[in-house]
């Protein structure tokens, strides 16, 4: 190592990033003080959006590297601390910084399955798994498949499911950065998409895994100050406590569960506003359900006397003695918006049968698997349902916290396996430190929507409402249903996203800290989207490339290489996200039951199973991806099969078929063939001990 | 490299202390899930049930984590399989 140990070295970075977190705190004031001065809105999301990404750029561009070492394990020298804080960054995407205190409003208990599975998977990491490659000490994932299972085959499998994961994953996260930067600069989506683009890659381009490091260092600061912030405000302001996770179950929980009875109780004043609501959405459902009866029956016979039906409404309105122009006016609206074909008659007649779901009566926020179902028998069954699907959802989750390639390789870049397992603890100390103070904002947030909004007047509404309900109906829809002028809980539909970019507004702070939440976001989607693209890069140049096609590639080659395939991958990852597709959290999902049938059977048993060999490496990894995608398949709606669920599991959580298939495979696959040679056989013992008496060497460099 | 007996009693102590701390995470994980709603009859700070997942658990596996970290750079010691000074 060079002239500075490796105590100074953190020393070093201490003091560095302390001045960093002083000199944003500076920042975020400064731009406090232009608000005050009159600065519009938008200039202010300006500034945070480039102030944030040229601060990156300048990390990135300091630690600029020609070092293979450095490149892809930044020269194993990140202490446990600052690999604990990259690992958060990296860790925590823009679905769980913006979407999951929504989706725990939306959800309740039964979203907790995501908050339990993205925390719990560390400890399969810290137990399992993390330890030991650090010890075994090369650059990626696929390099221990191959070392320890031999032969390139393990290690082209490995190539292929990091490639697939991590690119179902990182479509997301730049899905995440658009969203971020055209709603708080006004650009096009698309136009955010590669602004934001050029943010990933200015981090990772010239440094490789070095400068994402001390990158995701410096995002991870600014979004937890962007979470906490608010919610503590929130917190203050709702119950006079500044500590959410305790003072949101303590004194807003039981007044929502009160409210919520209330709300479901027909004969209290609110519960019976509540029943003029649903009574309404459910008049509007019959109606719809018995037209589309109708048009199976009568074809379009029966659209046409639908259609007529109104004229002659309308007629009947002019004919009268004193014409009302305004239902004259939706009369005949409603003439001219009539479906023009059988085909899309039935889609609006579908969708309105749809608002019937809102006519449902309140769940209560802490009930864990509310079911509907009308007889008791039917419940119970239900409630098995929900029971079995929220535990294999978690479970999944878990594992593939456990093997996702973009997390593993960050323990690859502490200096010793001591500081390796110090740093799994780190990591899950500052991804706790949001994950638990998400369920406390969704709490909060629903008190103040029960408590504040419900009950409110339609001509007074809160700003935060009518703001967001102007810029985004998906996120704030509300409209007076029953027409009595005042907010019943079933008039509002609100998207998940709302509650964190909203909370600044609820908390009744300035601009300037929904700007912070708005670089909070966009810290968490690049720095995830960093670790990604920088798995598929390397992945396809050290494995594919380097290891297996050209092993005698000279060093400034092999970066070239490295290098443009960041770009390409990029480019192609970008392209892909601006098409829109499909559902979010399907991805994800997808990704997590993906990596967890490919690699977590073969990294266990690579460790703890000296037998495992070869072929059960192949066949454990193949038929483990092999049964996790066919069941996507089979399920998921997008492909079309829809066949019948395997045990009503769910197809986000394909891998609880995946991973037990892939275990077995490798348990068989190793047993029918002979056992691995002797040098092999040492190599496991060597990643098992942190240090033995003349020990095999196998790091890289 | 030939291991002692020393280093597979190492192994072993290793083993035993990472079962334990996978069964207390496979208990506040999924044998709590499984009881949610039975726990969320006992109110402690919120329905237990609910408290748990939300909070309780988190603390926990932080704590395992911690616990192992520690628990086995003390066992490196005492075996004599420790790094040494890094610089």
């Amino acid at each position: 190592m060079t002239a500075v140990t490796q105590s100074q070295f953190a020393a070093n970075l201490k003091r560095y990033y302390s001045f960093y977190t002083g000199g944003f705190v500076a920042f975020v004031i400064l731009v406090g003080i232009l608000e005050q001065m009159g600065v519009p809105n938008k200039i202010l999301g300006y500034i945070f959006l480039f102030a944030t990404i040229a601060l990156y750029a300048g990390i990135g561009f300091m630690s600029k590297t020609a070092d293979v070492g450095e490149y892809y394990v930044a020269g194993r020298r990140v202490p446990a601390l600052f690999n604990g804080m990259a690992t958060g960054a990296d860790w925590m995407s823009a679905a769980s910084f913006i979407g999951m205190a929504g989706t725990l409003y939306l959800t309740g208990y039964d979203g907790l399955a995501f908050v339990l599975g993205w925390t719990g998977g560390y400890c399969l990491v810290a137990i399992l798994l993390a330890p030991y490659l650090r010890k075994f000490g090369q650059f990626t994932i696929p390099d221990f498949l191959g070392a320890r299972f031999g032969g390139h085959l393990p290690r082209l499998i490995g190539v292929i499911a990091a490639i697939t994961c991590s690119f179902t994953y990182v479509i997301a996260q730049i899905y995440g950065v658009g969203i971020i930067t055209s709603r708080f600069t006004g650009l096009e989506f698309q136009v955010g998409v590669f602004v934001g683009l050029a943010g990933i890659l200015v981090c990772s381009f010239l440094g490789g895994m070095k400068a994402v490091t001390w990158t995701q260092v410096a995002q991870y600061i600014i979004l937890i100050v962007a979470y906490m912030i608010p919610v503590v405000w929130l917190s203050v302001k709702h119950t006079g406590v500044p500590i959410p996770q305790i003072s949101a179950y303590t004194s807003a929980l039981p007044k929502i569960t009160a409210l919520e009875k209330e709300f479901n109780d027909k004969a209290s004043p609110k519960g019976a506003k509540e029943e003029s609501v649903r009574a309404i959405f459910r008049e509007r459902a019959a109606a719809a359900d018995a037209k589309l009866k109708g048009l199976e029956a009568g074809g379009p016979a029966f659209l046409a006397a639908e259609k007529q039906k109104l004229a002659d409404k309308v007629a009947a309105l002019k004919a009268e003695a004193a014409p009302d122009a305004k239902a004259i006016e939706a009369a005949e609206k409603s003439v001219k918006d009539f479906p023009a074909d059988a085909a899309a008659a039935k889609k609006a007649w579908t969708a309105e049968k749809g608002v019937g779901a809102r006519a449902a009566p309140v769940k209560a926020h802490a009930e864990a698997f509310a079911v509907g179902g009308k007889t008791p028998e039917e419940i119970e069954k239900n409630r098995g349902i929900a029971k079995k699907n929220f535990l294999a959802l978690i479970a999944c989750l878990m594992i593939g916290t456990a093997a996702l390639p973009h997390i593993l390789m960050r323990y690859y870049t502490t200096p010793s396996v001591h500081e390796a397992r110090v740093s799994v603890f780190w990591g899950l100390f500052f991804i706790f430190l949001l994950y638990f103070t998400a369920p406390a904002l969704a709490i909060l947030a629903k008190y103040e929507v029960y408590s504040n909004l419900v009950g409110s007047s339609f001509s007074a509404l809160p700003a935060w409402v009518s703001n967001w309900s102007t810029v985004d109906k998906t996120l704030m829809n509300i409209a007076d249903i029953n027409k009595d002028g005042i907010v019943q809980l079933a008039e509002i539909v609100l998207g998940g996203d709302l509650i964190v970019l909203a909370t600044p507004e609820i908390a009744g702070l300035p601009y300037v800290i929904s700007g912070l939440v708005a670089a909070g976001g966009l810290a968490a989607a690049l720095s995830t989207a960093d670790g990604l693209l920088l798995t598929i890069a390397n992945a396809m140049s050290h494995d594919l490339y380097y290891k297996m096609i050209d092993p005698n590639a000279s060093t400034v080659r092999r970066l070239a290489v490295s290098k443009g395939l960041l770009l390409v991958v990029a480019l192609l990852a970008a392209y892909v996200t601006s098409l829109k597709p499909g559902d979010i959290l399907f991805l994800v999902g997808a990704a997590f039951s993906l990596a967890a049938s490919g690699f977590f059977p073969a990294l266990v048993c690579g460790v703890f199973w000296k037998r495992a060999n070869y072929l059960g490496a192949v066949l454990g990894m193949t038929l483990g991806l092999g049964i996790c995608a066919y069941y996507m398949y089979l399920t998921y709606p997008f492909f079309g099969v829809n066949a019948p669920k395997w045990w009503d599991i769910n197809p986000i959580s394909a891998g609880t078929f995946g991973i037990p298939a892939g275990f077995l495979g490798i348990i068989i696959g190793s047993l029918i063939s002979p056992a691995p040679n002797k040098e092999i056989q040492e190599l496991v013992d060597h990643v098992r001990y942190p240090n033995l008496e003349g020990d095999i060497d196998t790091k890289g460099v | 490299m030939q291991l002692t007996e020393k280093h597979k009693q190492y192994w072993n102590i290793n083993l035993k202390i990472s079962t334990v701390l996978l069964v207390l995470w496979f208990v506040v994980t999924f044998v709590m899930g499984w009881f949610a709603r039975e726990l969320n009859e006992i109110i402690i700070i919120g329905p237990l049930g609910f408290y748990m997942s939300a909070q309780g658990s988190l603390i926990i596996y932080v704590a395992i984590i911690w616990y192992y970290a520690h628990y086995m750079n003390n066992l490196d010691k005492e075996y004599g399989v420790h790094e040494g000074e890094l610089d």
